[in-house]
């Protein structure tokens, strides 16, 4: 791959870095409501599978989200905005880091249910091969959803009846707070061979190559509709939410994760092709007046009204 | 105006939906080459291919959230669940996702899918194929729930559903489908009927019977029995459950003074608790006797005949509601 594409790609798996970080230091002074689910060292995954798809493609995320929504192309202020609970949110902030959605850029919404985005991605992907277009629809699920019924429920109708859809599994070992190798008796290579689906494993930490691999299999799907799994190994860095002290997992595990960083791996790959430190400085400091302006903005928001409480239950009030 | 049944009355309204509108399909258990469980999408696959009508694996949960998905990217899907009871594995799809996307993304969309389903005993078919659980569905902000009692209603409710912008669960009554009812030949001439909105099917000045879907039939032969007596009942018809035409009800409840609400479904924590808690509230001053409901014991569907035919309420029921509220 070549230097600038390893560029771009480096400068929004940083976007996500940032921002996540930005959000747990926010989260730590209590600024942001509710749950937060953290995908640090994960972030070659969405940024590598976003770099095949355009506004037309549909995917939906689950609890970890925020690495899939950003690299779909939302707005990043409005993106913070929704997480910290604000009305200029994209969500007008009633949806929250495990709800954010961007319908007009395809992104269907995170999901607080484990393994939920299976089917109305499933759905999405007949929808898109109803319409003809060619596009193509990606659910983004971790490990722990292989457990889960509807998983084995989507793969047979996607097979069945030749859905364009890319099953991506972002498998970081743990389903929660346990490992996954304890709560899962097969595994997703065997499970997509049982239903016939086109199956992949790549390393998620490797942004280049997920992109190779996701390039490869959505330029097929658009031509023959059919579904395909894309397995990336990756790694949790952080617990389940923030505030998980994470005391089930061994700490020697989680110190050795920083060899495996996804954007350590990133920067040493732009070096082999020529990059310069100055070059990824400059990276650095782009991103980080982007996330800080985002993060004012949201933090200057007003909060939503409570007179709009019953806004957007419904399209229309009948009766 | 020739006479349709109940179940052709639906058919014919998938068919006129399907025809007007590009964008809608259907997807469901044997709806295809077999039509349907009760042959409510017979003929639609050799009308419309298979690219609009998906007979699907037994996976109720996956279709029902497929249909979320598909109404998310721009289609108008009417699932069918074979038996309400089965609404139970769609549950997350229904109550998590289609209820709650378009509050929870801040209205940047809708989600305009239909899920139909039977419920309703009298077939003998045991506790897990007759249950009513349309309370259920009624109590989650952001489902429309409809309940049709007679063929012109099938027909006009599941349009309006289709039409609708939010996902409306179409409760249909299994003992109804082979009710006879007019339906205009003309498709110009078949009408939707608001959703939200009730009807008098029966005026009268001495008591109001508030009831929906096969209820409103018992209601109407309770209103005939106490006709002979002198005693004038009026029956509404609900047609809607979520929302319900409350001022309808009210307004019935100002003439008449005193109010049952019967139902096919559980009576405990059931539809006709929330229509006596809102009379109670805003209609009490109104009221010269207590408001009574009726509806099925606190207990499964029995499915031999004498005990179903014990366990489902009928006009002699809503007869004794209403001597005791006029007492």
């Amino acid at each position: 791959m070549k230097l600038d594409e390893l560029a771009r790609l480096h400068r929004q798996m940083l976007v996500i870095r940032r921002a996540e970080e930005r959000l747990q230091k926010l989260f730590a002074d209590g600024l942001v409501p509710g749950f937060l689910h953290l995908s640090i060292g994960q972030e070659a995954v969405p940024v590598g599978v976003s770099e095949a798809l355009t506004d037309c493609d549909t995917v939906s995320s689950n609890h970890r989200g925020h690495g899939h929504t950003l690299a779909k192309g939302v707005d990043l202020k409005g993106f913070f905005a929704e997480i910290l609970g604000k009305a200029t949110g994209l969500c007008k902030g009633r949806g929250g880091s495990m709800h954010v959605a961007d319908l007009s850029k395809g992104m269907l919404g995170a999901n607080g249910i484990v393994g939920a985005g299976l089917p109305i991605t499933t759905g999405s992907a007949l929808a898109l091969k109803m319409q003809g277009q060619g596009a193509v629809a990606v659910v983004y699920f971790g490990d722990g959803a292989l457990a889960e019924g509807v998983l084995h429920e989507c793969l047979n109708i996607a097979a069945l009846w030749k859905l364009p859809i890319l099953f991506v599994c972002e498998n970081n070992g743990w389903s929660e707070f346990s490992p996954t190798e304890r709560q899962l008796a097969t595994s997703l290579d065997k499970l997509a061979k049982a239903f016939g689906i086109k199956y992949s494993a790549v390393d998620g930490n490797v942004v280049a190559d997920v992109a190779t691999t996701s390039a490869r299999l959505v330029k097929a799907m658009r031509k023959n509709a059919a579904p395909a799994v894309l397995e990336c190994s990756t790694t949790r860095v952080r617990g389940h939410f923030e505030g998980d002290r994470q005391d089930y997992r061994d700490g020697d595990e989680i110190a050795a994760l920083s060899e495996r960083d996804p954007i350590r791996l990133s920067a040493t790959a732009m070096a082999q092709a020529g990059g310069t430190p100055e070059m990824l400085a400059e990276i650095a400091d782009a991103v980080d007046a982007e996330i800080e302006a985002a993060t004012q903005a949201a933090l200057e928001a007003p909060l939503p009204s409570s007179a709009d409480i019953l806004t957007d239950v419904y399209t229309s009030v009948a009766g | 105006m020739p006479e349709t049944r109940y179940i052709k009355a639906v058919n014919q309204a998938l068919a006129d939906a399907m025809e007007a509108d590009p964008t809608v399909f259907l997807i469901g258990e044997d709806i295809g080459a077999a039509g349907g469980s009760f042959k409510a999408t017979r003929n639609l696959l050799e009308k419309f291919g298979p690219e609009r009508v998906y007979d699907s694996p037994i996976s109720e949960a996956a279709i029902t959230g497929m249909a979320v998905g598909a109404a998310l990217t721009g289609m108008r899907p009417v699932v069918e669940i074979m038996f309400m009871d089965f609404t139970t594995l769609s549950m997350d799809m229904l109550v998590n996702q289609a209820a709650k996307a378009r509050s929870m993304f801040g209205g940047q969309g809708s989600v305009p899918m239909v899920l139909r389903t039977p419920h309703g005993g009298g077939l003998n078919a045991g506790p897990q194929h007759s249950q009513c659980l349309e309370a259920w569905f009624a109590h989650v902000p952001g489902l429309r729930v409809v309940c049709p009692s007679n063929p012109a209603d099938a027909y006009g409710l599941l349009r309006a559903a289709i039409d609708d912008p939010d996902p409306v669960i179409v409760v249909e009554n299994k003992a109804l489908y082979a009710m006879k009812g007019d339906l205009p030949d003309a498709p110009e001439d078949r009408e939707r009927i608001e959703i939200g909105k009730g009807r008098i099917v029966r005026p009268g000045r001495d008591a109001t019977v508030v009831s929906y879907g096969a209820a409103v039939a018992m209601a109407e032969t309770a209103a005939e029995t106490m006709a002979e007596e002198g005693i004038e009942v009026e029956v509404i018809d609900l047609r809607s459950i979520q929302p319900w035409d409350e001022s309808l009800v009210l307004e019935s409840l100002t003439r008449t003074h005193n109010l049952v609400v019967a139902h096919e479904a559980v009576e405990a924590f059931g539809v006709g608790a929330e229509i006596v808690a809102r009379m109670a509230d805003i209609g009490f001053d109104q009221l010269d006797g207590p408001i009574l409901r009726v509806g099925a014991p606190f207990a499964p569907s029995p499915f031999g005949k004498t005990l179903e035919d014990a366990y489902r309420p009928d006009a002699n029921q809503i007869v004794a509601a209403l001597r005791r509220t006029l007492a």
